[in-house]
């Protein structure tokens, strides 16, 4: 894989920031875009912009091969069985929604359970939390250990025969622990719960393959794997996706319209109501593409080492703590001794560096790390190790700059 | 570093003596106006008390968390407004504001002392809210908009 060749593709990264190249290191929070995708949507706009499903005039058709066929892409990309199992929402977000809201109002009642893990991102916490509020479902942790991994013996334990359903990210967006979905999803089956997988930080950086994990649903985002804003997927298994009542009515979901009553259309399109985000479909499409031609092992590999470079050389900082386990995806979590995460990110900003600082929309992780908040550095397939030794360099810097303060 | 001037401008000396040094940290004793503020984007929470009698803040202390610019900003609010009436004390919250968004401010009217470099944060817009915290937490005590007093 030539990096360099792949930095050419991003015409983002080619720029200064506060004088200095730019080192972008937040793709974790949104990846930035190949040209691929951008002309993909740009040939969309220029010459096939038009609405899907009904038109009988070749743009329309145009647009519809275009918006079915990037379905298609997402079909192949995450191996599903079929196409029609593949529902485009506004992103990971939505997806989960969706299925709190129909499958979770549908299939809850008081006694149930929802197994979540402390590591979650607030959107696979507060649909849960509102889906057991309007059912009388109660919410049930499993426990995490020192690393911030689970094991498996805990799951086994707290998954019971209550257990409706069990809300686990695939990649922690925080600690970067990968989480054993396809365990967890057997554990799950034997006690007849459903597995809802949040993929937001697994799919841009790994080869995912639901039939495999077996889970029932899964999530994720366009806009982490070199997409746009705006679009995102959710992968539901058939036999589920059909009993379940679309969220929003409206438009290109019905079959037929009538003064009291209505039908609804076949999977997907029944939880697609309203005019689809279309070039953004195609957009993720084109990311597919982009994504594949480099090879998803390949990027996985290439990760792999830049994970393992930036644990490595950020120990290199004095007073510098890391959160989350050591086989980890590409990012890393920390905070340095005396400096508040947004004092190290304006820092590091005026270097030309960006980082997230925050609570990275984790706020129970937080507290079970016993932090406000904290920085992240994120990888992507188009990061450097020379990336790495620019934020190593720069939180050293940062140290020494609020070094007196606290001595 | 590159761009230590532009980060100086942010990072004044007397910025990072409140934060390492802060002014009024603690909890006040007896009957207070509890006011507790967060910046939800970024975990920053301060909890401001205050004291009014007579229409006067006769007591303000803080206790939180966050970065150098949030608490040394509360740490600055705090003594800033202790001993001024409540209009007085809205009145510079504005002016505070003023300051924040780039434009001119009346800079004669209090002595505000501290405070004015924090004007530095104007040029990083990201950090704004940073600032602002305390102001907030004050502003929203004194409007008597969710203020609960405890002994």
């Amino acid at each position: 894989m030539d990096v360099k060749e792949i930095r050419n593709q991003f015409p983002i990264l080619h720029q200064e920031v506060n004088g200095s190249p730019l080192v972008y290191l937040d793709s974790a929070a949104t990846s930035q875009k190949p040209y691929k995708v951008i002309e993909a949507m740009e040939d969309y706009y220029r010459r096939y912009n038009s609405n899907v499903h009904r038109g009988v005039h070749t743009l329309g058709s145009l647009a519809t091969d275009g918006y079915e066929g990037a379905r298609e892409k997402v079909r192949s990309f995450i191996h599903a069985p079929s196409a029609r199992e593949v529902v485009f929402t506004r992103g990971t977000t939505t997806a989960i929604n969706t299925v709190a809201y129909s499958y979770g109002r549908a299939n809850l009642q008081e006694g149930d359970e929802i197994v979540l893990t402390p590591m979650e991102h607030h959107s696979n916490i507060i649909p849960w939390q509102q889906a057991a509020k309007a059912t009388g479902a109660a919410l049930k942790y499993l426990p995490m250990k020192e690393d911030g991994t689970l094991s498996l013996e805990d799951v086994q334990n707290t998954i019971t025969s209550n257990t409706k359903i069990v809300a686990v990210a695939h990649v922690s967006n925080v600690l970067g622990t990968i989480n054993p979905i396809k365990e967890i999803t057997r554990m799950a089956h034997e006690h007849g719960a459903v597995t809802v997988v949040d993929g937001a930080q697994s799919v841009p950086h790994m080869k995912v393959d639901v039939q495999e994990l077996d889970c029932d649903f899964f999530a994720f985002s366009g806009h982490k794997m070199g997409g746009p804003t705006g679009i995102g997927v959710l992968y539901g298994k058939k036999k589920l996706l059909d009993k379940m009542e679309p969220v929003e009515f409206g438009g290109e979901m019905i079959d037929f319209v009538d003064l009291y009553d209505s039908t609804w259309k076949d999977i997907p399109w029944k939880f697609e109501g309203g005019t689809p985000v279309i070039a953004g479909a195609i957009g993720l499409g084109a990311a597919i593409d982009f994504l594949e031609d480099v090879g998803m092992e390949n990027i996985e590999a290439h990760e792999a080492e830049l994970a393992a470079y930036a644990l490595e050389r950020l120990k290199e900082v004095e007073g510098i703590h890391i959160y989350g386990p050591q086989k980890r995806a590409a990012l890393v979590t920390f905070n340095v001794d005396d400096v508040h995460p947004h004092d190290a990110a304006t820092v590091l900003d005026a270097e030309g560096i960006a980082v997230r600082a925050g609570h990275h929309c984790a706020q129970p992780l937080m507290k079970w790390l016993d932090v406000v908040a904290t920085a992240r550095a994120s990888f992507y397939v188009y990061n450097t190790k020379e990336d790495i030794d620019a934020l190593t360099d720069g939180l050293i810097k940062t140290k020494e700059y609020f070094g007196d303060v606290f001595a | 570093m590159s761009s230590h001037s532009n980060l100086d401008t942010l990072y004044r000396q007397v910025i990072m003596d409140h934060y390492k040094n802060p002014r009024n940290k603690g909890d006040l004793e007896g009957e207070t106006l509890h006011v507790n503020m967060n910046n939800p984007t970024c975990g920053d929470r301060i909890q401001l008390q205050l004291k009014v009698e007579d229409d006067t803040i006769s007591d303000a202390k803080f206790v939180g968390e966050g970065c150098s610019i949030s608490l040394s900003s509360a740490s600055m609010m705090t003594e800033a407004v202790k001993g001024r009436s409540v209009e007085e004390a809205l009145d510079m919250s504005n002016i505070f504001s003023e300051m924040m968004q780039g434009r001119d401010y009346d800079d004669e009217k209090y002595d505000l002392g501290d405070i004015e470099a924090l004007q530095g944060v104007t040029k990083f817009p990201a950090r704004i809210k940073c600032a602002t915290l305390a102001w907030k937490a004050m502003e929203k005590g004194l409007d008597g908009e969710e203020q609960d007093e405890t002994n």
